[in-house]
């Protein structure tokens, strides 16, 4: 392989725009309403669409001729390197628009950085996806102050949603020699300017919402080094199925 | 119908440049904002819209279906309102 820290580093972004999306794409028929239920899914194609050109280029590094279908339905749950934030239950409809919300409030300044990068490939993928999550995340912000403002359930809801959720945020900006690697050849952004972003983007949704960030700063890692919570393997038992039992089908 | 439910909205859409929105359906939404978001979510996923308009389906007012004769019938009788009735000129193209 040409390029192991990118490749690794391209996988990480891929792996959660699937995972993520695999988990939305659970609520579909399911939904808190017919219209919610297609933004939900709406959002999960999304995710998926930009995992398919992620793969791509991934399975492009690799060089061992694979597609990817390949890299998305038959790696072992370790090869999988997304962070457990998106591999996070569904849990009710608070818990899964605030785990979407700090996910968008990560990815859009994430992909207005990504878009300066010298890598062809990463920057397209940036551009295309940067709108799609403009979108993603007016719309979640829109919930969380609905749902944070509403009424007393619904606030006590997304309060509980964040304190459940907020030990995984930590790890949307871990970093390590892969990071390293690859910012020091300018291809990639640093994460702490990032963070800067995505703390001013949460602190102003959560005060519009009445919502108060946790002072427990209890934090998970493991998922980018491919340690998962007991969650993962029943989302690739779910996502793997087809292709482990009827090997390179295709429809 | 339950109180409980969120207001109806009617969406109308334009699909490009120059042309009218065009009612298209209606959603339920709990404000305009979110009225607008899905509409968007429900009627242009296929890139049917470039603008979406809504309203809030309880401030339309309608016609009286009973009260159709007398709205509509008249009109039907006034064929001289349409413009049938003049010789196109020769090497006239387009009518």
């Amino acid at each position: 392989m040409q390029q192991p820290a990118l490749f690794e580093y391209v996988l990480r972004i891929a792996d959660d725009s699937l995972i993520l999306g695999q988990r939305l794409g659970e609520w579909c028929g399911h939904g808190p309403i017919l219209e919610e239920d297609i933004a939900m899914t709406n959002i999960a194609l999304d995710l998926i669409g930009q995992s398919i050109s992620l793969y791509d280029f991934a399975a492009e590094l690799e060089g061992t001729g694979k597609n990817h279908d390949q890299l998305a339905y038959l790696r072992y749950e370790n090869e999988y390197k997304n962070i457990l934030l998106v591999e996070q239950p569904n849990g009710d409809f608070a818990m899964t628009i605030l785990r979407q919300f700090f996910f968008d409030a990560f990815r859009l300044p994430f992909y207005e950085a990504l878009m300066k990068s010298p890598v062809a490939q990463l920057a397209a993928v940036a551009a295309k996806s940067v709108k799609e999550t403009r979108y993603h995340l007016k719309h979640t912000s829109e919930w969380v102050i609905r749902m944070g403002d509403g009424t007393d359930e619904s606030h006590q809801r997304a309060q509980d949603a964040i304190d459940h959720l907020w030990r995984y945020t930590n790890e949307l900006f871990y970093e390590n020699e892969v990071d390293q690697t690859l910012q020091a050849e300018g291809k990639v952004p640093a994460l702490s300017a990032i963070r800067t972003q995505w703390l001013s983007t949460v602190t102003n949704v959560l005060s519009e919402a009445t919502l108060q960030i946790p002072t427990n700063d209890w934090k998970f890692d493991g998922g980018r080094e491919g340690r998962h919570s007991e969650h993962m393997g029943y989302i690739l038992s779910d996502l793997q199925y087809m292709q482990r039992a009827y090997p390179n089908m295709e429809w | 119908m339950s109180t409980n439910e969120w207001p109806l909205w009617e969406v109308f859409i334009r699909s490009k440049q120059g042309l009218n929105h065009k009612h298209v359906g209606s959603l339920r939404a709990p404000d305009a904002t979110l009225a607008l978001e899905n509409a968007r979510d429900v009627y242009t996923r296929r890139s049917e819209g470039i603008s979406i308009w809504v309203v809030e389906s309880a401030h339309i007012h309608a016609t009286d279906i009973d009260e159709a004769d007398a709205f509509f019938e008249p009109s039907d009788t006034k064929i001289y309102r349409h413009p049938t009735f003049y010789e196109v000129p020769d090497g006239v193209k387009h009518m």
